[in-house]
């Protein structure tokens, strides 16, 4: 039997606030456990929360970017269940009126553009953390409270995804939408970026879903696709034995790369929302969310169309460019400085990248900064170096981090352009190398490359190869 | 009649003074805020074992605290509105290093790391908190007989109960066992041990007075509040914890008026509404009795009485015990064994533990409110219970929203019957919840209410008139209860108490 | 509105609170008796009323993104059950 696969996703993004959502406490990564904490993030007796308007206002920025509804009230509910790692065993959420809703997000899969849509997008605050220690006999888990009540963003789309490539694509643009808006730096690693998905399949040409499994614990974009891919595979084997897939929430195990129940729609959590009385609504109105709107930056489709249009960059170097925000802000600030855009996304692509792959970079870290390139390419322009010699350079920007100049001046790779100096090597190199000069009048054109290679050989590449060649082919008597 | 107090015994008798007799005398150096807490020790020494208002007394620190101040005094530094005076606290209000038990196991030599800010603004001006006071568990309750710990006596008599939750607070205010104390106001909490303790208790309106660091029960009902020999101390202590406070997202940026400035402006003119609802089948005949008698008085005072309906007062308890205790269930779920508190000895893994350390931990009244609230709020039952009431409670706001614009006060009893007996109506949680019934539309409504001594009733008992007015007019019922006051006597009667040593 | 054992036990698990058979019988009663008083709102015509979970008229409170310090380790344990370190330890918890 053939199968549609319809998969939706629950997407959470830690929001890049400095404080947490309703305490001042830092939302910095990777302190010492338990330092980061108060009496409000602890959820001691007779604690408040005071909502933290950055937060508030980056969850908007997203409902905007999603294209969302947004209407003039919102308020937040409490969503209660017990966990160690949820301080109050309510989570301050929002689930009658979220703070942006009906939304849609364009994704590109192999070219065609498809319109997913966004059931809801809201705030709401982040749990601690539960550390089980190694050794399996031991009975007890411990917990951190650092991350409890960071702020996050949770996007909820409908279950309109229907292949791995659309979902990858999914993850991919809104992965850039909320780096490029500046909402979240979406640092899968540190779990700022997280995904849970919801899979069911449809017999094709049939218009009836199955029973929805739903997929947690998936740490990494791969874990998403192949965890996926065996959810689909294993129902389908359950629906081609004549069996029926059961509604549930099943678990991903990275190490097996399989999923096993977690729980059953029988078990299914009653979380009792209900409007949270200590935070007041929210009302937000035209004045306001026009300034949110002016606050949002360039966004990464308009970013790309831009370079194609202003610097005349190709479809697929204006993708490469933009897949990260970091590499478009660096193009941006690059040719601000140097208007050559062409030669400086040819360095881009060829070269920062090559390097980034190679010694394995953090993107987010770039090795050289924006006004090295332009300079480098505005002194291969010039014709100072030769491009050889640019390439010797770059490699030694990226592993000392000195500018370009610097280099040049250090290592004395200034190309030689003085004809006369240049001339006096060709004679040399003729002299000593008569067979060539045999060989070139026997028509041997290569024999003429040859010579241009010993005289760069002669000048340690810095001679002008322009200059090299008109000099030789007057010498040979061309 | 209060030339009368003034010229008894000063010696013997400081703790009978109020407030705002002593803080002059204070600052005069006529008596030593030490000499005042340690009669006020002693006091407690003799008195507390009948009336077992406290849970903590704060011995040592209140006495490091006197001898600051009167130092403070002597080198003629400026001091807070309440220099010197004892305070005590209801003990679900959190206290930095003074354990915060909310009168439950399950907080047990909980110490909380912060004060509440109710406590900071004491500190602040100087007041000497004196001890925590005793409550039914989470402010559960209304006869303080639901405290884990142990039960308040009536003052007036011990066989009675002395109103809740806060009955500790009111029992020690009542009793001579602290100058003044803060309650908290859920359903009545405030008010009607005051009414029944025969003192003044004030419920400001909800956002008046931060509730950062008052242990949650419903959220959108709490409301801190004041129990206070008389209507001016009540004034004095309202101004100290009034206010707006950064840490309460529903606290509001209303200015606090000066409580005490022209509380003796009368009440000619003023329109009192007498909603009919409060006055029917039901009502104590002595209560009946003390609220007719005070209404002649203001109407002598020239004020005008006026008949009125608040048509939807019957729904009033329905709908607090579905809201309140929805609420509560989610405030009640931290305690869980995890960070702080009680947990559970012996458990096989998490969620046993859990349920081990809140039976263990919780008592039958905050049991039975945290499934009745849960039941509220779960799947299938959320719109029949919670919505429906979130509901009625906009039209119980609205009658009161109609009744303001045609009077300037409401004027009512604040219990149905001078008080009960200890167990009497313990078995029966539905009966004690009824004795709350006039004191809970105020805080569905949000809006201040005031209780002060209008009468006793053939036992003996005190009798509480309740005054309630719009939102942020607390000014205005301090100014009406204390034209009350000032003609009457009530307020000075104090109880003949049983009493271990020489002092009485 | 009459409740049995079976609710009692759901909400007994909703609130993480064990009981025993006699507290199960004791609650069923207690709560059947609350819950047809409470009941008396379901009497009230409330189609065109609008649910209210705040009394006061207010909104848009809060807070800058500006940090405030947090509170010393020793405080944030002081008053813990049981801990390991600088965690707070927990019964096993099994996903
Ligand atoms: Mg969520
Ligand atoms: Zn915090």
């Amino acid at each position: 039997m053939e199968y549609e696969v319809i998969v939706g996703l629950e997407t959470h993004a830690e929001l890049a606030t400095i404080t947490k959502l309703f305490c001042g406490c830092s939302t910095k990564f990777g302190v010492e456990p338990n330092t980061q904490v108060c009496p409000v993030c602890l959820g001691m007796p007779g604690v408040l929360p005071v909502m933290n308007k950055k937060a508030f206002e980056y969850a908007l920025k997203a409902a905007i970017a999603l294209n969302c509804r947004i209407d003039e009230f919102t308020n937040f509910d409490r969503k209660s269940y017990y966990y160690p790692d949820l301080p109050k065993n309510y989570q301050i959420s929002q689930n009658y009126y979220n703070l942006g809703v009906d939304g849609y997000m364009d994704i590109s899969v192999n070219g065609t553009i498809r319109r997913i849509r966004i059931h809801n997008v809201h705030l709401e605050e982040e749990a601690g953390k539960l550390i089980h220690p190694e050794e399996i006999s031991a009975d007890y888990s411990l917990v951190d409270f650092n991350r409890a009540g960071v702020p996050l963003l949770e996007i909820v789309s409908y279950p309109d995804m229907r292949n791995v490539d659309e979902v990858e694509s999914y993850m991919q643009t809104l992965r850039k939408i909320l780096l490029y808006a500046e909402i979240s730096d979406c640092k899968m690693q540190e779990g700022s970026l997280r995904f849970e998905a919801s899979i069911s399949l449809r017999k094709k040409g049939s218009d009836k879903l199955g029973n929805r499994v739903e997929i947690k614990n998936l740490n990494s974009m791969k874990s998403v696709l192949k965890a996926i891919e065996y959810e689909a595979k294993r129902q389908s084997e359950v629906l081609d034995r004549g069996g029926t897939v059961d509604r549930e929430t099943r678990l991903w195990d990275e190490v097996s790369e399989k999923s096993a129940r977690m729980r059953s729609k029988e078990e299914a959590q009653d979380y009792r929302y209900f409007p949270e009385p200590d935070l007041l609504p929210v009302l937000i109105n035209e004045k306001w969310l026009s300034a949110i709107k002016a606050s949002i930056p360039e966004l990464p489709r308009e970013r790309k169309q831009r370079f194609m249009e202003v610097f005349k960059l190709s479809d697929y170097d204006a993708g490469v460019i933009t897949e990260e925000k970091v590499l478009a802000d660096f193009f941006d600030e690059c040719v601000k400085i140097l208007d050559r855009p062409k030669a400086i996304c040819n360095w881009i692509i060829n070269d920062l990248l090559r390097e980034v792959k190679d010694k394995k970079l953090d993107i987010n870290n770039l090795p050289i900064k924006a006004k090295q390139l332009a300079v480098l390419v505005e002194i291969i322009e010039k014709g100072t170096i030769s491009s050889t010699i640019a390439k010797e350079v770059f490699s030694e920007m990226i592993q000392t981090g000195k500018g370009p100049q610097t280099i040049i001046e250090e290592k004395k790779l200034v190309q030689i352009s003085d004809e006369g100096l240049i001339e006096a090597v060709i004679t040399k190199v003729i002299s000593s190398n008569p067979d060539a000069i045999e060989d070139y009048k026997k028509g041997k054109k290569n024999a003429l490359t040859f010579l241009v290679g010993q005289v760069m050989k002669e000048t340690k590449g810095k001679a002008n190869p322009k200059i090299v060649n008109e000099i030789l082919a007057k010498k040979v008597g061309i | 009649m209060s030339k009368d107090i003034e010229s008894r015994d000063v010696s013997l008798r400081l703790f009978e003074y109020t407030a705002h007799h002593l803080s002059a005398k204070i600052l005069s150096k006529e008596i030593c805020a030490t000499d005042l807490v340690k009669h006020f020790l002693e006091r407690i020494k003799s008195v507390e074992p009948h009336i077992r208002a406290y849970i903590t007394i704060n011995e040592e620190d209140a006495l490091k605290k006197a001898t600051e101040i009167d130092k403070k005094i002597g080198n003629g530094e400026t001091t807070g509105l309440l220099a010197g005076i004892p305070v005590a606290v209801k003990d679900n209000i959190c206290t930095k290093s003074l354990s915060t038990t909310c009168a439950s196991k399950i907080l047990k030599n909980f110490i909380p790391p912060y004060d509440a800010f109710v406590v900071k603004r004491l500190k602040e001006e100087d007041a000497i908190i004196i001890g925590k006071t005793n409550l039914d568990e989470f402010a559960m309750g209304s006869s303080t007989e639901n405290s884990g710990y142990k039960i308040t006596r009536n003052p007036w008599n011990p066989e009675y109960v002395p109103g809740g939750s806060s009955g500790g607070s009111a029992a020690a205010v009542a009793a001579d066992l602290s100058m003044m104390a803060l309650g908290s106001d859920t359903g009545g909490s405030v008010r009607q041990p005051a009414a029944l303790c025969g003192i003044a208790g004030v419920k400001p309106t909800y956002g008046r007075v931060s509730r950062y660091g008052l242990v949650a029960f419903g959220s959108s009902l709490d409301q801190i509040g004041t129990l206070t020999n008389d209507v001016k101390d009540a004034a004095i202590l309202l101004q100290v914890i009034a206010g707006y406070d950064s840490r309460d997202s529903t606290s509001m940026q209303v200015s606090v008026p000066d409580y005490l400035n022209g509380i003796d402006s009368g009440v000619n003119g003023l329109r009192i509404g007498i909603p009919k609802e409060y006055f029917a089948a039901g009502l104590n005949a002595d209560v009946h009795n003390a609220l007719k008698d005070a209404l002649k008085l203001y109407e002598r005072l020239g004020a005008k009485v006026i008949d009125m309906s608040l048509p939807h007062t019957e729904y009033a308890v329905a709908v607090y015990y579905i809201v309140a205790n929805a609420e509560a269930s989610s405030n009640l779920a931290r305690y869980d064994g995890v960070r702080y508190g009680y947990r559970a000895p012996k458990s096989n893994g998490i969620i046993d533990m859990y349920s081990r350390t809140r039976s263990e931990g919780f008592g039958n009244e905050v049991k039975r409110r945290i499934m009745l609230g849960n039941y509220a709020l779960s799947a299938g039952y959320y719109d029949a219970y919670y919505l429906k009431a979130s509901k009625v409670r906009n039209l119980i706001k609205n009658d009161f929203d109609i009744a303001f614009q045609q009077v300037d006060c409401i004027i009512c009893p604040t219990s149905p019957v001078p008080g009960f007996k200890i167990g009497e109506r313990a078995k029966n949680p539905l009966e004690m919840y009824l004795s709350d019934i006039y004191t809970i539309p105020a805080n569905l409504a949000g809006i201040p209410g005031i209780s002060v001594p209008c009468g006793f009733s053939k036992e003996g008992l005190p009798i509480g008139m309740q005054i309630l007015a719009k939102h942020f007019e607390e000014k205005k019922l301090l100014q009406i209860a204390y034209a009350f006051e000032r003609e009457t006597d009530f307020h000075l009667k104090k109880p003949v108490l049983k009493v271990s040593s020489e002092q009485r | 509105m009459k409740i049995g054992k079976k609710d009692i036990e759901y909400i007994a698990n909703l609130s993480r609170i064990e009981l025993s058979e006699h507290e199960k019988e004791m609650f069923v009663h207690q709560l059947s008796d609350i819950l047809s008083y409470i009941g008396k709102i379901s009497e009230l015509n409330t189609e065109n009323v609008t649910p209210m979970a705040y009394t006061i008229k207010a909104s848009n409170v809060f807070k800058e993104d500006i940090p405030e310090p947090s509170i010393s380790l020793e405080d944030v344990q002081l008053n813990a059950p049981d801990i390991k370190g600088v965690f707070f330890k927990v019964p096993k918890v099994i996903e």
